[in-house]
């Protein structure tokens, strides 16, 4: 049986970011099925402390859980979407998971601004694309995106918008400011 | 039949994940990335080979067209062992693993349109 060489699919990656309990699970699984994933690290000095390690003296490992989800958008073209580790100790698997994202959504929650200012930092400087969605709690304040930007001191161009994570809706329109954003990234480079 | 009383999910694996490997955590599998597509070869395994269950299961995967994060998930294990073990099949000559296409630095105009279209259809 001669078997027909297979068309390369084409697997692009979508980073959900942001701080610890601000939706990240909740946007993948509004829009894809979610599978867990695990990895188990080395702990890094900054975990030694955190994670309990007394009288477990050769635990030189930690599982970091995860989650991802898929989104087949036609046969051979697929989007996966990782949510990043949000506890700082779990820093090292960042640049993993950036590496060859399309870019990022960093979700914020105005109560917490300051927990996506590392998300924020790590991707400004790595040069990807990323969009802040704020998350709109039940009982927060919803803010006006533009006071948002000036509090994050963000870039003009990149786009921040309201949405609740847990419509589909809402997590759909997300993505797509997304990749458009990533779009015009990729046309004003070339251009 | 009952099930040993003192053994439930809170213990774990009965056999630590990294057992599989023979505590190994370096292999030729180090590099693969997340979204990397495991593709069988249709090779038969070389007689020295030793092909351990999970080792079939991801063979089994790989004929659906798998990425590594989503072998890891599947068989509920670390991507440090995933890695071993596809390494260990990659240096068999059983599978190939192809890094994604175009990620470096953005896919395609024409791909990432036709994304946005995707998603709206959603």
């Amino acid at each position: 049986m001669a078997s027909a060489p297979y068309d390369d699919p084409v697997a692009l990656k979508i980073l959900i970011a942001g701080g610890f309990g601000v939706g990240k699970t909740t946007l993948v699984g509004s829009v894809s099925e979610i599978r867990p994933l695990r990895t188990e690290e080395l702990l890094s000095d900054r975990s030694i402390g955190v994670d309990d390690t007394e009288g477990v003296d050769n635990k030189t490992t930690t599982t970091v859980a995860m989650d991802f989800g898929r989104i087949t958008i036609r046969d051979g073209l697929v989007v996966y979407l990782f949510g990043t580790p949000g506890q700082h100790r779990f820093w090292f698997m960042w640049d993993e998971l950036a590496y060859g994202a399309l870019g990022a959504v960093v979700l914020a929650d105005t109560r917490r601004l300051t927990d996506c200012f590392p998300s924020i930092d790590y991707f400004e400087q790595r040069g990807t694309p990323f969009i802040v969605a704020v998350n709109c709690f039940d009982g927060a304040e919803v803010h006006d995106p533009e006071n948002v930007r000036i509090a994050l001191d963000l870039d003009p161009d990149v786009p921040v918008m309201n949405c609740d994570v847990r419509r589909r809706a809402s997590a759909k329109t997300v993505l797509i400011t997304l990749v458009e954003h990533a779009l015009r990234t990729l046309t004003a480079n070339a251009g | 039949m009952k099930k040993p009383e003192w053994l439930d999910e809170d213990a774990g694996p009965v056999v630590r994940p990294f057992a599989l490997i023979r505590g190994r955590t370096r292999s030729s599998g180090d590099n693969f990335d997340l979204i990397a597509v495991v593709v069988p070869t249709g090779a038969s395994a070389p007689p020295e080979a030793i092909i351990g269950p999970e080792q079939h299961r991801i063979l089994e995967l790989a004929e659906e067209g798998v990425t590594v994060a989503e072998v890891a998930s599947e068989l509920d294990l670390p991507l440090g062992v995933v890695r071993v073990l596809l390494g260990d099949l990659k240096d068999h000559g059983l599978i190939e693993v192809r890094p994604p296409a175009q990620v470096s630095p953005l896919p395609s105009e024409r791909i990432l349109k036709e994304v946005i279209h995707g998603l709206r259809a959603l």
